[in-house]
């Protein structure tokens, strides 16, 4: 924690950043702190609870874009965004410095992008029983059984759309449910339409989704969207392999790719 | 128990105009013979205009109240819903809402001239007003009218241009910006500020009514503030978003004002009294 | 005002009753280890062991998406209007709601009924009777005696039921003559109540800073740094307005069942959206999270008192909970308190 704080001082006082993101004590959890100063940056926090994906800040025309250099606190899973936004040239290299959790709790600072996907290259992903377990459970249900499972959930749904505020991968400064000409989505919450709407989420993530869960965590109705962007995660893989830098599944194409989903 | 308030008068359209390119005029006739023969209004207040089937559009009622029988609307297509009323036809059916909205204290103006200043698709909330002054004619002393446009084919209501040029009674400037001239025409070239500086009104028992985009907006305030205009002498009107026109959906407040209720129209003086949030 | 009294086991009898004249019940369920409002079928699916459900009560008069008309287009171009039906509004009963729910009735009533009545809104709110339950517990975000609210407050419910002795029954104060006539559906059911003082079962919420206070320093701070350091962290979701009891905006949509016919419809939006002002010219307004975040508290704190007389906030702290990066309001109230 020290360490954290020390190191964020000296980058905010040397200007090697002009801001850092981190996590402060909060209500209940740890939550965001965009530190702009060596005194904010004394109530920086890390450690197993912060467990979010802080690269969602890194996008923001306010805060981190503009050629603005940034510290970073980063899960694995918020390396594999950071390393995705890389790739979807929404970051540049040189401008992000990131700090990761390693799993013996330790800090690693990397200076570099490419650290971090030598990182996550060399490192197995963290557990995700629960939503292996989860998503399982969907898969065995009968079609009859999952559709009245995902009209249940998603019937609920009002649309405040933090799944997608809460994904460093929804970058678009217009989303396709709010594009009317012409009007792709309903944008009004309805069983049909919320479907319509997270369906169309989690297929612009095919590929590019890093399974954070940040999605889920955000809503604040508890609904467990994020295991559709895990399904869709595992399916991706299992057809498509990795992405990788030269693009996902939904930004290439390869006569061998496979079709047997059309039906 | 009460009327809905969401629910749109239907209306007839009886005319068409294309004013210039993706700009056009609709004159609407009220089905319901009494809502025509009862349905009022004063120049400044604005309507919701439907396009069944796309959704609702906001704009300023453009005819005068001195002009009965019919409305009018004109409006540049821009989005989904003023597209969808782009293509309706004369003897189609759309909808209108309203009147909405405050108006230009033209009781307040009598005795007194008027300068009107506007830029663009901004002169059809000033048509209104212009429409009901001259229509009242006796009540104003001197009426001049200064009214710019990217090009020659972006000015609106040409002929209304031309008939207020040929009458006495009305001092009429147009402009366009610099290489939005034609080779026949005599009107002036410059931004609207720049020209309004050459024309150097009086500021004398004047009252400065100005509407335009933003930016013509606020380099003409300056100009005014030279030529002596103080500013409860000067109106405009805004143009923040609104859905329901009522005071309820939550758009288009600047600070405690809501722009549908305690506006379109503000004086300067207000505006200044309100923060930057339009 | 009347008191009652009516022991805990009496109470799904009466509720039963309630049903049985037709009118819908809605009430608070607990499922996934969330609370929310839900229409039940019987008393046993109530669960009143929340301190706030996730979602308000507004949704009765308020529904997240609804019909305001339908229109059709005849064969001839001719399009017929059908009118908002307020007969297809069900009688209903909301059960359990917190007083914090309660109070924002009035905020919910002052938007609607500005100037011009909101038909959609009255006509909903004319079918409900609303049975408030006392809170006997709160949380860190529970802040309602910050800005005038009581865990005890009997503002806004037509009868308010508190949880008296150990457990056992509940006081019922019997607020309006609508309230009076669901207590008379009851009979027996209730008994005189002598001597009970609702006081004693009632959680104790702390004061968290002097409203007045926060008002008179929000009021001049528009131009101020605090909108920018408070919202740096906000993702401009909807989560905190949909949770709030209070909140009203709207978005007013056209739902086109192809092109004969169709609705118009208005649904939940918020003022934290950054499309929410956006004109068609590309200008906005509010172009910034943090002039969005200074339009919400501003809304609740300043315009709402000073237009319509009443706080855009009750202090019921759901808009904390839901908070997807913990912007604690009564916190960030807080800070205007010493700025």
């Amino acid at each position: 924690m020290n360490e954290l704080r020390s190191k964020a001082k000296e980058l905010l006082d040397s200007k090697a950043v002009d801001l850092f993101i981190g996590y402060e004590e909060g209500t209940r959890l740890p939550r965001p702190l965009i530190a702009t100063s060596a005194e904010e940056a004394d109530r920086l926090i890390f450690d197993e609870r912060c467990t979010g994906n802080l690269a969602v800040y890194l996008t923001r025309k306010d805060l981190a874009a503009g050629g603005r250099k940034v510290g970073i606190v980063a899960s694995y899973y918020a390396m594999r965004s950071i390393s995705r936004l890389l790739d979807e040239n929404q970051l540049r290299e040189g401008a992000v410095k990131v700090f990761g959790l390693t799993q013996d709790g330790g800090l690693t600072l990397f200076e570099a992008i490419a650290d971090v996907k030598q990182y996550l290259q060399e490192t197995p992903a963290p557990s995700r029983q629960v939503e292996d377990e989860w998503a399982k459970e969907i898969a065995e249900m009968s079609a009859a059984e999952r559709w009245k499972y995902w009209t249940g959930e998603l019937s609920k749904c009002f649309k405040c759309y933090a799944c997608r505020a809460a994904c460093p991968m929804c970058y678009c400064t217009r989303c396709i449910v709010e594009v009317n000409r012409p009007q792709w989505l309903q944008p009004w919450a309805a069983t049909m339409s919320n479907m319509e709407w997270q369906l169309n989420r989690v297929m612009h993530m095919a590929g590019r989704c890093s399974d954070c869960g940040a999605c889920g965590a955000a809503c604040p109705l508890g609904l467990p969207v994020h295991i559709i962007a895990h399904k869709m995660t595992e399916i991706v893989r299992q057809n498509f392999g990795e992405p990788t830098e030269t693009g996902n599944v939904l930004s290439t194409f390869s006569p061998n790719d496979k079709e047997n989903f059309i039906g | 128990m009460a009327d809905n308030i969401y629910l749109p008068h239907p209306v007839t359209i009886e005319k068409v105009t294309q004013e210039a390119p993706g700009v056009r005029t609709l004159r609407l006739k009220f089905k319901d013979e009494e809502v025509a023969r009862t349905f009022e209004f004063k120049a400044g207040q604005f309507g919701e205009y439907s396009a069944f089937g796309e959704g609702e559009s906001t704009f300023c009622i453009a005819s005068s109240p001195t002009r009965k029988g019919y409305i009018e609307c004109t409006f540049r297509e821009a989005g989904k819903v003023t597209s969808a009323l782009a293509k309706l036809e004369e003897g189609q059916t759309m909808g209108f809402r309203g009147p909405y909205g405050n108006t230009f204290p033209l009781d307040e103006w009598k005795g007194k001239s008027l300068l009107f200043v506007a830029g663009g698709i901004a002169l059809p909330p000033m048509r209104c007003v212009i429409w009901n002054a001259l229509d009242t004619r006796s009540n104003f002393k001197d009426i001049s009218i200064l009214y710019g446009a990217k090009s020659v084919a972006d000015l609106v209501y040409k002929h209304e241009l031309r008939e207020w040029e040929e009458r006495p009674d009305v001092n009429l400037l147009t402009t366009v910006d610099p290489g939005g001239e034609t080779p026949g025409w005599k009107g002036q070239v410059g931004f609207v500020p720049a020209v309004l500086e050459k024309m150097n009104p009086t500021a004398e028992n004047t009252v400065a009514i100005v509407c335009g985009p933003p930016v013509m907006i606020k380099f003409t305030f300056p100009v005014l503030d030279k030529l002596g205009f103080k500013p409860e002498n000067i109106y405009t009107t805004l143009e923040n978003r609104m859905k329901c026109g009522v005071g309820k959906c939550g758009r288009c407040n600047v600070g405690s004002k809501y722009v549908c209720k305690d506006g379109p129209v503000f004086s300067r003086a207000q505006l200044e009294a309100l923060p930057a949030e339009y | 005002m009347e008191q009652k009294y009516i022991p805990k086991a009496s109470l799904k009898a009466w509720l039963g009753k309630v049903r049985d004249d037709g009118r819908r019940l809605y009430a608070p369920v607990t499922e996934n280890g969330k609370t929310s409002f839900r229409r039940v079928k019987s008393a046993d699916e109530i669960s009143m062991e929340h301190v706030q459900t996730a979602q308000s009560a507004k949704g009765v008069a308020f529904p997240r998406t609804e019909r305001l008309f339908s229109y059709v287009r005849q064969p001839d171009g001719d399009v017929t209007l059908q009118d908002y039906d307020p007969s297809a509004i069900p009688d209903t009963v909301v059960f359990g709601l917190r007083p914090c729910d309660a109070a924002a009735l009035k905020p919910l009533s002052g938007i609607f009924g500005w100037d011009t009545e909101d038909k959609p809104f009255s006509e909903r709110m004319r079918r409900v009777v609303f049975v408030g339950v006392s809170c006997s517990r709160c949380d860190a975000f529970c802040f309602c005696t910050s800005v005038g609210g009581h865990p005890g407050s009997a503002e806004g419910s037509d009868i308010l039921l508190t949880v008296v002795g150990d457990g056992e029954g509940y006081l019922a104060e019997i607020v309006t003559d609508r309230g009076r006539a669901l207590v008379e559906k009851g009979g027996d059911l209730f008994e005189s109540a002598t001597g009970i003082s609702k006081e004693d079962y009632l959680a104790e919420v702390p004061v968290r800073f002097s409203v007045e206070e926060v008002q008179r320093k929000m009021a001049g701070a528009f131009e101020g740094d605090i909108w920018k350091s408070q919202s740096a962290r906000c993702l401009g979701c909807g989560a905190c307005a949909f949770v709030c009891p209070a909140c009203a905006c709207f978005d007013i949509q056209e739902n086109a069942r192809g092109s004969g016919a169709g609705d118009r419809i208005r649904c939940w939006d918020s003022c934290g959206f950054s499309l929410f002002t956006l004109h068609t010219s590309g200008h906005n307004p509010r172009s910034t999270q943090s002039q969005r975040w200074r339009q919400r508290l501003l809304h609740k704190f300043c315009y709402m008192p000073q237009r319509l007389s009443v706080r855009g906030c009750t202090g019921c702290g759901r808009c904390s909970r839901a908070c997807p990066v913990d912007m604690n309001l009564a916190e960030h109230l807080g800070e205007f308190e010493h700025l």
